[in-house]
């Protein structure tokens, strides 16, 4: 690759490769995706009790600056909410569920039905909004059974 | 909202600040082939992998000339994330230095090229590419390890 003009295309594939890549990541993150037949998590996988009616399972790891932001959207955003519980792991330290659940980045947030079925997965940080939008058929559901 | 888990936090925009100036390094890189250029952009990702990210140079760039520019950050934020990448930008340049020192063609160029693609996501979207990739290492390092 010596020719300048090599070089120069060589350049432009690069910036043209990472602006599409940053765009559609950019465009994924935070989206919840709604899960099919979702694998089935008990408090004992998770090391911790499942919310009432809804639990946010966040995979963090310790090299993910999105994870920090994410933990205090939901703990900001979980108090509120009657039943919802936020269970967060180290994918690092758990990597039994991360390939069980093919937790491939951080953060993952999945969102758990009151028997532990996942029904929401969503990668990259999310908004308060969208966080809110991922437990809101759950809770929707919840309130129309008390009914 | 601060988070006294953290010992010594650091201003998020000064690894931000220093994928710029990366990415404009790199690009200079490819443009000219040079390997003297990759020798030193590998240096400096050497530091910033090794000694942590603030000892980088171009994080003494951003403090000297940036920062007091600037308001002060809104949030610190964990130098892990940010020092984990310069050792992913360590080896993909360090690989393309070696192999362009066994007289393969192209490497420096190649090379170059992969770094900047990280390089910019960081400095353009606020990616870090070399973190998305740590548990997808993790996962590839330890094939079937036990559960905890």
């Amino acid at each position: 690759m010596s020719s300048p003009t090599l070089r120069l295309a060589a350049l432009l594939a690069a910036l043209v490769l990472a602006c599409a890549v940053g765009l559609w990541v950019q465009r994924r993150n935070g989206r919840s995706r709604a899960v099919v037949a979702g694998d089935v998590l008990a408090a004992a996988d998770l090391g911790a009790p499942l919310g009432e009616r809804a639990t946010f399972l966040q995979f963090s790891s310790e090299v993910c600056a999105p994870c920090r932001a994410t933990r205090r959207v939901l703990d900001a955003l979980v108090p509120g909410l009657d039943g919802v519980a936020h269970v967060e792991v180290d994918a690092a330290e758990r990597l039994d569920l991360a390939r069980r659940l093919s937790v491939v980045r951080t953060p993952t947030v999945l969102v758990l039905d009151p028997a532990g079925r996942v029904v929401t997965r969503t990668s990259g940080a999310m908004t308060p909004a969208q966080a809110r939008a991922a437990v809101a058929p759950l809770l929707a559901d919840a309130l129309g059974a008390s009914r | 909202m601060t988070t006294p888990a953290t010992p010594s936090g650091i201003d998020p925009r000064g690894p931000r600040f220093g994928a710029l100036v990366t990415a404009v390094v790199l690009a200079v890189t490819v443009l000219t082939g040079s390997v003297w250029l990759l020798a030193a952009q590998t240096a400096v990702f050497a530091v910033g992998a090794f000694a942590g990210i603030g000892a980088s140079p171009y994080g003494w760039l951003f403090r000297a000339l940036v920062r007091p520019r600037l308001a002060p950050p809104a949030e610190l934020e964990d130098p892990r994330p940010p020092t984990f990448s310069q050792l992913v930008g360590l080896v993909v340049t360090g690989a393309g230095l070696v192999l362009a020192l066994l007289g393969v063609g192209g490497a420096v160029v190649v090379a170059a090229a992969v770094a900047f693609v990280a390089a910019f996501l960081n400095a353009a979207f606020g990616l870090c590419l070399g973190c998305e990739l740590y548990l997808l290492l993790a996962r590839l390092r330890a094939p079937r390890a036990a559960a905890q």
